[in-house]
């Protein structure tokens, strides 16, 4: 088997993001800052300024502008990245429709923040919650070395011409964006194996004109949101596949679901990002006591892998579904609604409880996530869910 | 500016023989987009990109499964049509270095909503980064696509839906925006006005803007028969009344040099009375009421400073 060139290097989650982007030779950078993320753009136009990856950089006016430049660099052919978060994403929210719609394969990376007021710089998952229902795909990094090697399988993803969808690649905010760690990353030119540059199916050529964004009335939308509903369907074989791939490529292994203990489990854990390694610790430390408990979490959010999870999920007794977010008025967090959706017509299925934690970077400790597998256990053993809704960490 | 050759008759307009511009359209009788959009068409060379931010010329020209235009043509929204061109254009730059593949023309087709109000940021960000492109402003002075609600380029005094003749306000009670000076700010080397009435010297003013490496902008007035309330037969006559009272200045700056353009020139003396103008628009009937010649006053103040201004720029007068 061929050995892939690597050395091991140090970087934090956001400088990792950008390392990626540029052994991925990305054609055009279009990025405004935010914090946490703004870390990924200044290394990034570093790269250009300093002549090491030969792109152009954009360095527009808003996320807003950002986002529409993106869109007109992918559909010229290009292979785009930027990078946003919380507010930022929010300003983008109308062209976050707009670039799946067009089947831009733009990849952004998102680091994780709280949406204002109050104002907050540190992690929720408002903002990839935010951009559930668009249209782009989302992958879930826990730690740097993931968000570097989920921001080139992302690339080879979105850039799949059975995909053609733009691609998000979360990490949570501080947690990963500024957490410094030891790398494992590919030599430069071992990259194009895995990720060869972009081919485009359409692009913009005035040798063959075509009408990108024109207007569908009642006669024709609904046949065009019907195709994009397939195509992201559809994406779920390839995510697979190119996780395979850059398993055997990389040695290191990607699958859409995480999990631990699964194989016994009474009760679980589901959970998006870092909170999933503190969730295995934890796991790990009640099973030496004999306790039956797991945890799921999510590499692949959307599309959201409801026949593999209901697999996982359908023989544990109870469910504690982690939501870093909150969903105002609605029946529960975003993950645990998805969750309890894909769960509900099948007949054999775990009770479920949602836990709200670690709102705007408050700790997600380990004493409170032992204690939502205790009251998981407690509920199992009573059969029934007491309390559907739980805020951990919370002084209330 | 690279080299160019400017046109002196209609005659040397290149024949529409490409069906860039295809006909069967729904814009409007009498609207003032298609002679704009065809000219730009024949005199900016090919390879070139159309970039339109939603609004008449947008929705008009693109109802699927058709579409018009013979060239590739994106729209994203609304108010990003300069952030999107930004990108199509360094994608373009980009290509050029890597591979050695021809850049072709960029052009933005823009109305006064998409350019003067909601996509003003993004127009001044790309001016400001520098983006070679035609910015083209189609200014037919309100929201018309939406039905004539007013803009920030919509003038004193005029009657939109969002600015209704009222007993109390009669009209759009503020003045409009000065867009060129505007551009000319961002230090960009073309900027220019330009009306329907006058197809060489906005050819010209295309070659122009063509020719420049960076952004140049050109503000086309576009006379509107449905929003303006007129004989859709009258288009051309009331764009050149709009030259001929003063209304709207045809004029120039190069590299931050203000210069009138000669059909303004002709009339800078004696301009021809505003209420020829006027009265030949449903949307200023009510000025020339004796209860509102205020709010008329107030309009004709605002003509008279942009003169003021114009000729202090450019040293006449």
């Amino acid at each position: 088997m061929k050995v892939v060139k690597m050395k091991r290097i140090g970087l934090t989650g956001d400088s990792a993001v950008a390392f990626a982007a540029k052994q991925a030779n990305v054609d055009v950078i279009s990025a405004y800052p935010i914090t946490p993320q703004t870390i990924i753009v200044e290394v990034l136009s570093e790269f250009v300024h300093n002549g090491e990856l030969d792109a152009a950089f954009i360095p527009v006016e808003s996320e807003h502008s950002a986002l529409s430049a993106a869109v007109g660099a992918s559909l010229a052919g290009a292979r785009v990245f930027t990078a946003t978060a919380s507010q930022g994403l929010a300003l983008m929210y109308e062209i976050l429709y707009i670039a799946a719609s067009l089947r831009a394969p733009i990849v952004m990376a998102l680091g994780n923040r709280a949406f204002s007021a109050p104002i907050n710089i540190h992690c929720s998952h408002d903002d990839a919650y935010a951009a559930r229902d668009t249209g782009w795909i989302q992958l879930f990094s826990e730690n740097p070395q993931e968000a570097y090697d989920l921001t080139l399988q992302a690339f080879k993803i979105a850039e799949d011409k059975r995909v053609l969808l733009p691609t998000i690649v979360n990490l949570d905010g501080f947690i990963v964006t500024h957490c410094f760690e030891g790398l494992d990353v590919f030599e430069d030119d071992e990259v194009p194996n895995f990720l060869p540059p972009r081919e485009p199916v359409y692009q913009i050529d005035p040798d063959n004109p075509i009408t990108y964004g024109p207007l569908a009335f009642f006669d024709y939308y609904m046949e065009i949101k019907r195709q994009q509903a397939e195509a992201i369907k559809n994406s779920y074989p390839v995510i697979k596949e190119v996780l395979n791939e850059f398993s055997k490529f990389s040695g290191r292994t990607y699958t859409p679901i995480k999990t631990y203990g699964m194989e016994d489990a009474e009760v679980a854990i589901v959970v998006l990002g870092s909170t999933a390694g503190t969730a295995r610790y934890v796991a790990k430390e009640l099973r030496k006591e004999g306790k039956k408990v797991g945890v799921v979490s999510l590499v692949v959010y959307r599309p959201f892998p409801v026949d593999e999870l209901v697999d996982i999920l359908k023989s544990v007794k109870v469910a504690a579904v982690l939501d870093r977010s909150y969903s105002f008025g609605s029946p529960g967090g975003q993950l645990y609604m998805d969750i309890s959706a894909a769960l509900y017509n099948e007949s054999e299925r775990p009770l479920l409880f949602n836990v709200i934690y670690g709102l705007g970077g408050r700790d997600m400790t380990i004493s409170n996530l032992k204690s939502i597998f205790e009251k998981a256990l407690e509920y199992a053993e009573k059969g029934k869910i007491e309390k559907k809704e739980l805020w951990v960490g919370v002084r209330e | 500016m690279s080299e160019i050759k400017l046109l002196k008759t209609i005659k040397e307009l290149p024949p529409d023989d490409k069906y860039e511009f295809a006909p069967g359209h729904r814009l409007c009788a009498g609207c003032a987009i298609p002679i704009l959009v065809k000219i730009t068409l024949k005199v900016i060379p090919d390879p070139k990109v159309i970039v339109n931010a939603t609004g008449c010329l947008e929705v008009a020209t693109t109802i699927y499964p058709y579409t018009s235009w013979n060239v590739p043509w994106v729209h994203n929204a609304f108010e990003n049509a300069a952030a999107t061109a930004s990108g199509i254009e360094a994608a373009f730059k980009i290509f050029e270095k890597k591979y050695g593949k021809k850049k072709p023309h960029i052009i933005v087709f823009a109305g006064d909503g998409g350019t003067f109000d909601i996509g003003i940021q993004a127009l001044s960000g790309a001016l400001e980064r520098g983006h070679d492109f035609v910015y083209i402003c189609y200014d037919n002075n309100a929201y018309m696509n939406t039905g004539i609600q007013r803009s920030s380029a919509t003038p004193r005094g005029a009657r939109t839906t969002t600015s209704p003749a009222g007993e109390v306000i009669p009209g759009k009670p503020e003045r409009s925006k000065d867009l060129i000076a505007i551009a000319v700010a961002h230090g960009i080397e073309y900027a220019a006005t330009a009306n329907p009435a006058y197809p060489i010297d906005l050819a010209n003013k295309l070659i122009k803007a063509d020719a420049v490496e960076g952004p140049a902008v050109i503000h086309y007035f576009s006379p509107c028969p449905t929003g303006w309330y007129f004989d859709p037969s009258l288009s051309i006559k009331i764009a050149k009344l709009a030259v001929e009272t003063g209304v709207w200045p045809l004029y120039e700056v190069e590299n931050g040099k203000y210069k009138i353009n000669s059909p303004s020139l002709k009339y800078l003396k004696s301009p021809k009375p505003l209420e020829e103008y006027l009265k030949l628009q449903g949307r200023f009937k009510h000025l020339l009421k004796p209860e509102n010649k205020w709010m008329l006053d107030l309009y004709k103040q605002d003509i008279e400073y942009q003169w003021t201004l114009l000729k202090r720029l450019t040293g006449i007068g």
